[in-house]
């Protein structure tokens, strides 16, 4: 236990040990508004809610969650400190949470900075404020979501490019899972019951019900298996593919 | 009790055979030297000795903890230096230090002192707040040295330690291997067979994944088995065991 919390202590002070975590945070804020604003039409709406703040999270994350664990194996592989990290006493488990944990919090980082528009709303209207913290903590569920799924891709490869790159296609598929995209390729020749399963895993549909101001257990639940069953694939990527 | 036994230790990657029936043990205040060509098996030995790599067949342990069975114990012993030194280039020494310090457990006020006292040790004090990647190649391999010895362990594992070094940094590094032999077990791979005269008590001459010769300094310069390197001219009969040569000459 000792051994994750260092890792996480040190990974999250590595992201701002370099430029990363600021480029990404500005970013982040910059498109967060961006899309709030002149995509969603927030001010235009005449509602006070964050509804258009939040819509546009699933497709924020697709680019920006994979930019945050690229490296976090990749790096480690490519200049051969994954051998120094393994051979200190913790197990791989350890190693795998605590990094995936520090990529999390930072994410939080990043997502509370976007407090200000939380306050406009609320100088600006009367919203339902326990709909947008039902949203936020769903947002970041979700964020959690593709970490894991990008954490364990970043392991399977030493290069980070790579790992950005599928880390982004993977995480749109997640994303787009119950719409037409997905559906329509797999409904001709799939029996009804894998199509309902893959639709059941769209991030974006679990995450309009979350919007809406209901976390449904069933919803926590899903992300948080997700989590744990990618950090499990993520523990057995490592193990196998340390020694190339 | 010997502080590193491995028996029968077999290493295969898909259809390639890296390490094949390595048995040896290696006790308190000896200095073992890992001699072979590239791609001998000695990097994969040392991997497995440290938990790196899961040996295919043959065990493994550490002052008496099976690294397969028990590989927290056995790391807790163990201080590692990995070909080339790998280490945290955005980190400075103290932070990169005082991190592996943290991993291993230890609370403030002994990580203050384990990196003081490793610090001194291997003379790192004039970088230790620079990023460890602005640092000249000799710091940085001390760097790795330095997170080797920080849990003052009771078997270090070092491979190629003086890889890269100039003639006083090897210098430099031997001596400290040499004053912390006493009381550890200590494995050095190199290929640098003045080396091994110099700070080695024991060595091993490893090729195609098999120990080849096991050599022990003995009156007129080193004995491997029935053959006898003078001082200096060790490399005659490396190449002989090796290769198969037989330019041996006057050390046979």
């Amino acid at each position: 236990m000792t051994g994750t919390l260092s890792v996480f202590r040190r990974e999250l002070a590595g992201y701002f040990a370099t430029p990363v975590a600021y480029v990404f945070i500005v970013g982040f804020l910059l498109l967060a508004g961006i899309f709030t604003f002149y995509v969603g039409g927030l001010f235009e709406r005449g509602q006070a809610d964050l509804k258009p703040f939040f819509m546009f999270h699933p497709w924020l994350y697709v680019v920006m969650m994979p930019a945050i664990a690229m490296r976090l194996w990749a790096e480690e592989r490519r200049s051969g400190t994954i051998e120094l990290l393994l051979t200190l006493p913790v197990g791989l488990g350890g190693v795998v949470l605590g990094k995936f944990l520090a990529a999390w919090a930072f994410t939080a980082i990043a997502l509370a900075l976007t407090f200000p528009v939380w306050i406009t709303v609320n100088l600006l209207g009367d919203p339902d404020n326990g709909v947008i913290v039902a949203s936020y903590i769903g947002s970041l569920l979700m964020a959690g979501g593709y970490l894991a799924i990008c954490a364990c891709l970043s392991a399977a490869t030493r290069n980070q490019v790579v790992a950005f790159v599928v880390g982004v296609v993977v995480c749109l598929l997640f994303t787009v899972a119950g719409s037409p995209i997905v559906l329509d390729a797999v409904a001709g020749w799939a029996p009804s019951v894998l199509v309902d399963a893959l639709a059941s895993f769209s991030f974006l549909t679990r995450f309009s019900a979350i919007m809406n101001g209901v976390i449904d257990a069933r919803d926590a639940v899903f992300f948080a298996s997700l989590i744990a069953v990618w950090l499990f694939a993520n523990t057995v990527v490592v193990d196998a593919n340390k020694a190339g | 009790m010997a502080m590193i036994d491995i028996r029968q230790l077999v290493k295969r990657f898909g259809t390639f055979t890296a390490v094949d029936g390595v048995s040896f043990s290696v006790e308190r205040g000896t200095v073992l030297g890992f001699l072979g060509p590239n791609g001998a098996g000695k990097s994969t030995t040392m991997k497995t000795i440290t938990g790196f790599l899961a040996p295919t067949s043959g065990s493994v342990s550490v002052c008496g903890f099976d690294v397969e069975k028990a590989p927290l114990e056995a790391k807790r012993r163990i201080g590692y230096l990995p070909e080339g030194a790998p280490t945290y280039p955005d980190m400075t020494p103290a932070g990169f230090l005082d991190f592996i310090a943290d991993v291993r457990g230890m609370t403030r006020a002994q990580r203050t002192q384990a990196v003081a006292g490793a610090v001194e040790r291997v003379e790192l004090g004039a970088v230790l707040h620079q990023p460890i990647e602005t640092l000249s190649k000799g710091f940085k391999r001390r760097v790795g040295l330095a997170q080797a010895i920080l849990h003052d362990p009771e078997v270090l594992i070092l491979d190629e330690p003086t890889d890269g070094l100039d003639p006083n940094q090897k210098h430099q590094v031997r001596r400290l291997i040499a004053s912390m032999a006493a009381d550890k077990a200590i494995v050095i791979s190199t290929h640098i067979l003045e080396e091994v005269e110099a700070v080695c008590t024991r060595a091993l001459i490893i090729g195609r994944g098999k120990v080849l010769a096991e050599g022990h300094p003995a009156e007129g310069g080193w004995r491997f088995g029935d053959l006898v390197a003078a001082p200096g001219r060790m490399d005659a009969l490396f190449r002989r065991i090796t290769t198969g040569a037989s330019d041996l000459g006057e050390a046979a």
